[in-house]
Formats: C-alpha cells, sequence, structure tokens
C-alpha cells in the first residue's frame, strides 16, 4: 500500500548547495545506463523526486556547443549513502552524463521537487514506458511487494530494463519481448481487476495522456511524473510549466514534477512543443 | 570590499540579482529557511510586477543555446495588489533593500504602479521595465529615446524613491536610450535585458519552438555584449550603472565594474547554482 510514502511527496527541504559528487560506478541496463555518486547529504530523496545534475568537467563544448544548463534527472534508487540515477543518451545533456565514468565528479543539487503521495483506501498499480521505469524503483519497493505494474518498451533490448521491476509486466512495441503492445493496453486489464486503484505512471507524454484518460473513464486516481526541460530545478525560471484544469500553470519543479492527472488541463500536452 | 552606496541605498557587496531570476518564496519552498540565512544578494530585485495578474506565455518556454538560454516567459506574476500584500512582507523579512521591478503599457499605468508602491516603506527603490510596447504608439518604450522621455516626463514625479530604467540591449545606440533616462529623471540604469532570439523547432523546419514564437538570449553567450553596453552607457551619462548579462564568476563581474559599473546582477547562473551570487560576491572581496 501506499501508506510508505512522505504525505507531501518529499521529506524535507533540500541543501541549498551545488556539491560535486564522484560517481563511484556506472552499469549498462539494456541500452540505458545507471551511475551512482555517494555521499550525498540532505533529506532521503522520495520516490519521484529528482536531482540536477552536471558532470563537473566536460560540461559545454559539445554537440551544437551544449550542454550549459544542468539536466533535472529523477531518482532511480537511494541505497544508504548513494543515489542512483538512470539515464538514456537523447541529446548533448543526457549523452555526457551517460558517459560519465568513476572516478568523475558530477554537479548535484537536490532533492527537489514533490514525488508520489500516499493515496489511502485506493489499491496502488505501477505504469511506466521506456525510462520512466526510472523512479519505479524505488517507489515499488515503498509500495511494497505484490504492488501490480505494466511496464512499455519499444523492443527487446530496451525491455531489459524490465529486471529492475521482476514481477512487473511487460510490453514491447514491437512484440520482440513480452506483450506486442503498449504499457497502457496492460494497465486497462490490470485495472478490470482493481476497483478502487490509484495510478502511479511515468513515461512519454503520450503515453501519460493515454494513462490520464484511462484513469478517468474508469474513476481511478492518477499521479502522474512529467519531464520538462529546467533551467534550474527550484521555481526561479519558471520555464517547465504545464496548464492546469484551473487555467493556470504549474510548475514542474516545485509544484511536481509529479501532479494529479485529473488536475492538468486536457490541452497539458502542449507544454511539449 | 566594505560596502557599496547605491542611489544613497548602502549594499554589502556589489552583487545582486537580474529581475525574474530568483523566486525567493519557491526557493524558500525548495531549501527552507537555509537559502534565507544564506541568502546571497546584497539587495534583492522582485521580478516584474504589472497592474494586473499575468499568466505568462504558453509553453515551451526555455531552448538552451550554445553557452546560453533562450527564455520566452512572459512575465507571470500576482499583479500588484497580490505582490503587495502576499510578497512583499515575506520579501521583507530577507532584511536586504528591496528593488521593486515594474512595468506597464502606457504612461497611465506605470504612474498608477508608481502611486501603489511609493509609499510602502519597505521599497528602496523601483526598477522600470521598459521592454514594453506603448499600448498606444505600438514602439517599445525603451527602444526610442522620444518614448522614454515622454514616459518619464509623465510618471517620474509619482515616485520619491529611487528610479532605476532597465534597459533593452535590441536598440540601435543604447547610449542614445541612457541619456534620455538620465534627461528625464532616472537615478540609474541597469542593463542588459536579454537578447531578442528565436528558437528553431527540432523537428519542423521553419517552426519556432518555443510558444510565444521569440525570446530572450542570456547567459555567457551574451557577456561581450554585455560589457560594450555597459561600457557605452557609462562613459555616454553620469548615472550609476546595474551591470548584467552572463556573469558566472568573480572575473566576470570584475569586468563590468572595470567597465563602468557600479553594482552588478547575477541571473542565469543563478539557475544553475542557486548560491553563485555568493561565490561571486566572495571573491570580488
Amino acid at each position: 500500500m501506499s501508506e510508505g510514502l512522505p504525505a507531501d511527496g518529499r521529506y524535507g527541504p533540500a541543501p541549498p548547495d551545488r556539491r560535486s559528487l564522484v560517481v563511484a560506478e556506472r552499469r549498462e541496463v539494456g541500452p540505458y545506463v545507471v551511475i551512482s555518486v555517494e555521499g550525498p547529504d540532505g533529506p532521503a530523496a522520495a520516490p519521484g523526486q529528482f536531482y540536477m545534475l552536471a558532470l563537473a568537467e566536460r560540461w559545454g563544448g559539445g554537440t551544437d556547443e551544449r550542454p550549459f544548463l544542468p539536466r533535472a534527472i529523477s531518482v532511480m534508487d537511494a541505497p544508504a549513502g548513494k543515489l542512483e540515477f538512470m539515464l538514456e543518451d537523447v541529446g548533448p545533456g543526457s549523452g555526457e552524463l551517460c558517459s560519465a565514468q568513476p572516478g568523475e565528479g558530477l554537479m548535484v543539487l537536490g532533492p527537489l521537487g514533490r514525488g508520489f503521495r500516499p493515496a489511502p483506501g485506493r489499491q496502488p498499480v505501477v505504469c511506466a514506458g521506456g525510462i520512466g521505469i526510472a523512479p519505479m524503483v524505488m517507489l515499488a519497493r515503498a509500495l511494497g511487494p505484490g504492488t501490480p505494474a505494466a511496464l512499455g518498451f519499444r523492443d527487446a533490448p530496451h525491455a531489459e530494463a524490465a529486471c529492475l521491476l521482476p514481477d512487473a509486466q511487460v510490453a514491447t512495441d514491437d512484440g520482440s519481448a513480452g506483450h506486442k503492445g503498449n504499457a497502457v493496453e496492460l494497465l486497462a486489464s490490470i485495472l478490470d481487476g482493481v476497483p478502487e486503484a490509484e495510478v502511479y505512471a511515468c513515461g512519454p507524454p503520450a503515453m501519460l495522456g493515454a494513462v490520464r484518460k484511462l484513469c478517468l473513464e474508469r474513476g481511478a486516481g492518477s499521479q502522474l511524473a512529467l519531464e520538462s526541460g529546467m533551467a534550474c530545478g527550484f521555481g526561479a525560471c519558471y520555464g517547465c510549466v504545464v496548464p492546469m484544469a484551473t487555467g493556470g500553470y504549474s510548475r514542474l519543479c516545485v509544484d511536481g514534477p509529479v501532479l494529479d492527472g485529473s488536475l492538468l488541463d486536457d490541452d497539458w500536452q502542449v507544454a511539449y512543443g | 570590499m566594505s560596502g557599496v552606496d547605491f542611489c544613497g541605498i548602502w549594499m554589502r557587496h556589489p552583487v545582486i540579482n537580474g529581475s525574474g531570476t530568483f523566486d525567493m518564496i519557491a526557493a524558500v519552498e525548495a531549501f527552507g529557511d537555509e537559502i534565507r540565512q544564506r541568502f546571497p544578494f546584497a539587495a534583492f530585485v522582485s521580478k516584474t510586477i504589472t497592474l494586473e495578474p499575468r499568466r505568462g506565455n504558453p509553453p515551451p518556454r526555455l531552448y538552451e543555446t550554445p553557452a546560453g538560454m533562450i527564455n520566452s516567459i512572459g512575465l507571470p506574476g500576482p499583479g500588484v495588489d497580490g505582490y503587495l500584500e502576499n510578497d512583499l512582507p515575506e520579501l521583507a523579512a530577507l532584511g536586504v533593500p528591496l528593488i521593486t521591478n515594474v512595468m506597464g503599457p502606457s504612461a497611465d499605468e506605470v504612474g498608477e504602479l508608481f502611486d501603489r508602491v511609493d509609499p510602502r516603506a519597505e521599497i528602496a527603490a523601483v526598477e522600470l521595465n521598459v521592454s514594453c510596447p506603448n499600448v498606444r504608439t505600438g514602439l517599445d518604450i525603451g527602444s526610442d529615446p522620444r518614448e522614454l522621455e515622454e514616459l518619464l516626463g509623465a510618471v517620474r514625479g509619482r515616485l520619491s524613491k529611487p528610479l532605476i530604467v532597465k534597459l533593452t540591449p535590441n536598440v540601435t545606440d543604447v547610449a542614445d536610450i541612457a541619456r534620455a533616462a538620465e534627461g528625464s529623471g532616472a537615478d540609474a540604469v541597469s542593463l542588459v535585458n536579454t537578447l531578442r532570439s528565436w528558437a528553431p523547432h527540432p523537428d519542423r523546419p521553419g517552426e519556432p519552438w518555443l510558444g510565444a514564437v521569440r525570446g530572450g538570449l542570456s547567459g555567457p553567450a551574451i557577456r561581450p555584449v554585455a560589457l560594450s553596453q555597459v561600457e557605452a552607457v557609462a562613459s555616454a551619462t553620469g548615472l550609476p550603472v546595474v551591470g548584467m548579462g552572463g556573469i558566472s564568476s568573480a572575473a566576470h563581474a570584475r569586468q563590468f565594474l572595470d567597465a563602468g559599473a557600479t553594482l552588478v546582477a547575477v541571473g542565469t547562473e543563478s539557475f544553475r547554482d542557486p548560491l553563485a551570487a555568493a561565490t561571486i560576491a566572495a571573491g570580488l572581496a
């Protein structure tokens, strides 16, 4: 059940210092890279929270003379004295982070934002697409064994990451592993057997849009871990906004990145260009 | 460095924030009281305050560039009532001089903003954002010396506090604009605002990435342009200058002070490191 999650999605404010930590380990999980760093201070990271990351050296001067800004990366896990991040090379920033080697310095600010929250009286269900599996590793542990989970990947090599959530159902777009189709189809059949569900989801905007729609149709709650380019991560730049049903905007960095799907504007995906 | 006198306001060091680059209330949410205790700026400049609340521009609002970024935020804010009632008391607890940045599309609106902020003792000075089209003529107030003279001539008498005019770099000759500000009652100028920019959509050739089409470039990419304009304005007028544009180290701040600035402001670098201004101030001491 979800009572193991902090009520407001975090354990406390972060230290304002941007710290240089040392990359302790780097491993590959299918096409993804997992790096761990040692010695974070501040409060424990809660599932769904993120850190702003940049390499201490080699930041800038890459493709298109970038990256310049740090990258907002959700925490995959936080074993004692360590932080683990899962990365996919999708651009100049994530590409540099993927290339980080043990012993290299990583600039870290966080933990930031509000992660997943408890939903008393509801049965938690996990749904993730692609790299969106990352925050689910720590979340699934907090939710406890037996939490149903649906994972979607584009193909079998990417689906190797499903080993991080061993009991999950798996779909691939091309059918090369698990169910041929997507995670939301698996989620729909899970929800058939769960009358009072709270869906915890992370993945690409199109997938989260489908999860949100399905949950609204089924009367399930949805907590969506959204993603956005961010300059700061702490509410200063107002760059990471999504439109809300109230007519205003929410900043993903301070109000999210996990938001209640029912509170988003129906046109929220405009935030993704 | 043992403090700076800026328009009669004493500051403990010469490093402040650029308007709209640090949301103190959100920072306290993210970092707790520690950010108050270790507040990095010698004075705090508010985001741009308008008469009515503003929602801001549709996303996407950011685009990373070589050594910088384009923003198209659109000045979201609570309006002057919300600012004075809710934000100002919290900002006053910081214990540093407060500079309130305001903007309006007409002399009537700017005059009303001056009327509203002038009685508030918590505010040490007002910064006027003139990167705004005149609702009557459509011309950017800050890109035409006569527009600026007309505006300041109409409203300057309604503000007893020091007035800083925040200049836009998107002009033919910034020194001309600065001289117009000096001749119409400005006590100081700050520059540069962001450089007008356009971000290409990565997947749709010819289309803009930003929701509001155009934005403003900031960060180290603009530093040489900013230095040039600060030097030009400091040479052309006798006004104190707040210099900014891509400052990310004490050495950069020193370049602006050497070019004639009295204060420097840090903006984009605070996004990367919330305590960057403290490091810069310590490096100047």
